[in-house]
């Protein structure tokens, strides 16, 4: 039997690793990357029980009062619902793997109980935030996430690249996070609770006419917490700090930039899905914001020639897919999406870093050949490959199907068409990444590829296996039970399954597929040939559509500029008072000197002077003579004779 | 009998003491000094045993008064001569002007 209290634990002892490993780092060497695998493990084995008995439709919850503010309490707790449940399962089972990979590809890093205090720490935030029963503790959860990713993508912080790469994305996140809070505080005015499930209770009926709510604050409420969502799960206009995070280490990227933390801004979505549905007016933005960021991002990743790159564009493109599902009120579509993503994203993120850990380069150009040299990495990654392509029956053709079903039979049918294009975009990028730098011949021979070690190819097969396996649950073999088990929560618009779609959806990914191989296999000056025909559309796509240089240009310069102008109004007027008073003060020392130089040291040496002066004088009544004393005697009795005798 | 003025005795005396001071001032022996000295204390004893005779005390005052000084003479002699020896064993002298050392 399952004591739901258990489930408190989860977060509770990533956290303790985390205290112990920060602390006591340096002595732990090898042991702290244990300890944190432990405390994720155990996480998981505490966990997965309660989601057993919440797939099989129990509902836990428990809530303590934390503060009051006036006469409204605030409570916090954890709720344990089918939406928590499926991220719990994926978060844990996820997490730990990624921290085995990890010690085999952190090993040997000098800071090495650093890295997994720093992990452990983002295990603890992910797991209350996924339990979170109510918007505060969520935020608290996802503010310390963003704190983890920020320390993470700056672990190699003496390379200037990643600390600029680690200031962008928590500078980034941070204008995301405060539409976030005002978004919940905003909602907090308009309904009264932060809870998701009063909040539930109170909105389902907003859209009966007697309804006495604000549908104006709601919406803005609405429309900021989606903010929120744009900065965590990387959407347009947002989206620029999830490449440069790449600069951290693979597993991070893995864990944090892939499964887990970008994810988190589509759990929000999940999560508010009632306020959502509640003010449909907020809905076409959800959707354009999506279906931008998922083509914008799948153009992007056409040309990129870095590998993790490559991956980190494709994320967000798939992150628009799952926005773009929830702004079509696809919950379960987008959730279910979110799941397969998690595994085959990581496991493409660790393929990729067991590639950069066998060969230390990360351009592509550079590499090829290597399915003889890695053949567990290669395969792994051709199955995830497969998987984000949309190929049957993988996982990830169940859960994007489930996306393209939504757009077309709710009549949208150009967010279907810009979506299929993504998809066929999707499958071009990834296998023009594999055709490139698993297939061909070696282009470097300075590269000499070997292996990843077991600890890092047995979680690759453990995440393949369930990359494969994950799609089941939403396939019609199971007669769709997972979105049955989401919808059952929240009801939301569920549509018959198409076969025009789940062919199109094939059609795109096969002919992705086959037109990189044909490029990428046969005819390379096919590729040369597109630039230079299309040189407009490749140097948007090599650039990156110039954001980041757009950025650069209209906010991050108007910014250093203004920093300059208080940077010189600190040194002349601040620092010209600081220094002010510092001299004023000299000078007085200076008179403060001299008055005691001249006064009270001359009034000393003088009393000194005068008695040595003095003594120089009596000194020489003492002649060292006995006679001379003898006649002093002499005399004195004589006078005092002559005294004693003239008084008489 | 020739009574022999008391003022002759006095007079005496005290050119014996004389005597004794001018030895004991200018004498730069330390031995010199100590016999100075001896001369000065006999001129008092001179004087203790002419005021004993002239004057109409019992005799015996000015007398026992005259063996205390000759006893008293004696003990310093003795220290006196005691000092001399350990000068001279340390300074290998026995004058006063190279004896200074309490000086300034």
């Amino acid at each position: 039997m399952v004591t739901a209290d258990q489930i408190l634990l989860a977060p509770v002892l990533p956290l303790i690793a985390f205290t112990v490993n920060i602390l006591l780092g340096r002595f732990m060497k090898n042991h702290a990357a244990w300890l944190s695998l432990a405390a994720s493990a155990s996480a998981g084995v505490i966990a997965l029980p309660v989601c057993w008995a919440v797939f099989h439709g129990a509902h836990f919850s428990h809530q303590i009062t934390w503060l009051m503010l006036g006469t409204t309490p605030l409570k916090f707790g954890y709720s344990m619902d089918p939406l928590s449940a499926s991220l719990l399962f994926m978060v844990t089972i996820v997490g730990t793997l990624i921290q085995i990979y990890a010690m085999g590809y952190m090993h040997g890093d000098p800071r090495y109980s650093r890295f997994f205090a720093y992990v452990s720490l983002f295990m603890s935030a992910m797991l209350t935030l996924v339990i979170a029963d109510n918007y505060l503790l969520f935020f608290m959860a996802w503010e310390i996430m963003g704190l983890c990713s920020y320390l993470l993508i700056g672990f190699h912080f003496v390379k200037d690249s990643a600390a600029n790469a680690a200031k962008k994305a928590f500078l980034t996140t941070r204008i995301g996070d405060i539409g976030f809070l005002l978004g919940f505080l905003t909602l907090f005015t308009a309904i009264g609770t932060l809870n998701f499930s009063q909040m539930n209770t109170l909105l389902a009926g907003a859209h009966t006419p007697h309804a006495a709510l604000n549908t104006g604050l709601l919406a803005m409420a609405a429309l900021f917490i989606f903010c929120g969502t744009i900065g965590k799960s990387a959407q347009f206009p947002l989206h620029v700090w999830l490449p440069d995070a790449m600069e951290g280490p693979t597993p991070v990227s893995a864990l944090i930039h892939a499964a887990t933390m970008v994810a988190a801004g589509v759990f929000l979505l999940a999560r508010s899905f009632p306020l959502f549905m509640a003010v449909p007016s907020v809905l076409p933005i959800v959707t354009t914001i999506g279906t931008l960021t998922t083509f914008m991002a799948a153009f992007i990743a056409l040309t990129q020639t870095d590998i993790k790159r490559v991956l980190a564009y494709s994320t967000i493109s798939q992150l628009g897919y799952m926005v773009t599902a929830m702004g079509l009120s696809g919950l379960s579509a987008g959730t279910f999406h979110l799941i397969t993503h998690a595994f085959f994203k990581a496991l493409l993120f660790m393929g990729a870093g067991s590639v950069i850990h066998g060969t230390h380069v990360q351009h592509i150009g550079e590499m090829g050949g290597l399915f003889k040299k890695m053949p567990h990495t290669a395969l792994t990654f051709i199955i995830a490959s497969l998987a984000l392509s949309g190929i049957p029956p993988f996982s990830g053709f169940w859960s994007k199907d489930e996306i393209l079903l939504t757009a077309y039979a709710s009549g949208h049918s150009l967010v279907f068409w810009i979506l299929l294009l993504s998809a066929f975009m999707t499958a071009f990028y990834m296998f023009r990444l594999i055709f490139l730098t698993f297939f061909g011949s070696p282009r470097d021979p300075k590269i000499h590829a070997h292996e990843s070690p077991a600890i890092m190819t047995l979680p690759l097969w453990l995440l393949a296996i369930g990359t494969i396996l994950i799609g089941i649950p939403g396939s019609p073999w199971m007669h769709h039970w997972f979105q049955n088990f989401i919808a059952h929560m929240i009801h939301h618009p569920e549509y018959e399954p198409s076969v025009f779609v789940m062919a199109c959806s094939v059609a795109a990914a096969v002919t992705g597929i086959a037109l990189a191989g044909v490029i990428y296999l046969k005819k390379p000056i096919w590729a040369v040939n597109v630039a230079r025909v299309f040189p407009t559309f490749y140097k948007l796509s090599y650039n990156k559509f110039y954001f980041d240089e757009f950025y650069a240009a209209y906010i991050v310069k108007p910014f250093q500029g203004f920093g300059r102008v208080l940077f010189g109004f600190d040194e002349t007027v601040v620092d010209g008072a600081v220094n002010g008073t510092g001299h004023v003060t000299l000078v007085i020392s200076r008179a403060k000197q001299w008055i005691d130089t001249y006064i009270v040291d001359g009034a000393v040496n003088f009393m000194g002077t005068a008695v040595y002066f003095l003594n120089s004088i009596t000194k020489r009544v003492q002649t060292g003579f006995v006679q001379n004393y003898l006649l002093i005697v002499f005399l004195a009795l004589i006078a005092f004779l002559i005294l004693e005798l003239k008084l008489a | 009998m020739i009574v022999l003025p008391l003022s002759h005795i006095l007079i005496f005396s005290l050119l014996l003491f004389a005597i004794g001071l001018y030895g004991a001032l200018v004498r730069r022996n330390i031995i010199g000094i100590l016999i100075s000295i001896e001369l000065m204390l006999n001129a008092a004893n001179v004087n203790l045993i002419a005021f004993s005779k002239y004057t109409s005390l019992a005799p015996e005052t000015g007398q026992i008064f005259a063996f205390f000084v000759i006893a008293l003479a004696a003990a310093a002699a003795a220290v006196g001569l005691a000092i001399v020896l350990a000068l001279y064993r340390i300074r290998k002298t026995v004058y006063t002007d190279e004896v200074n050392l309490l000086k300034w």
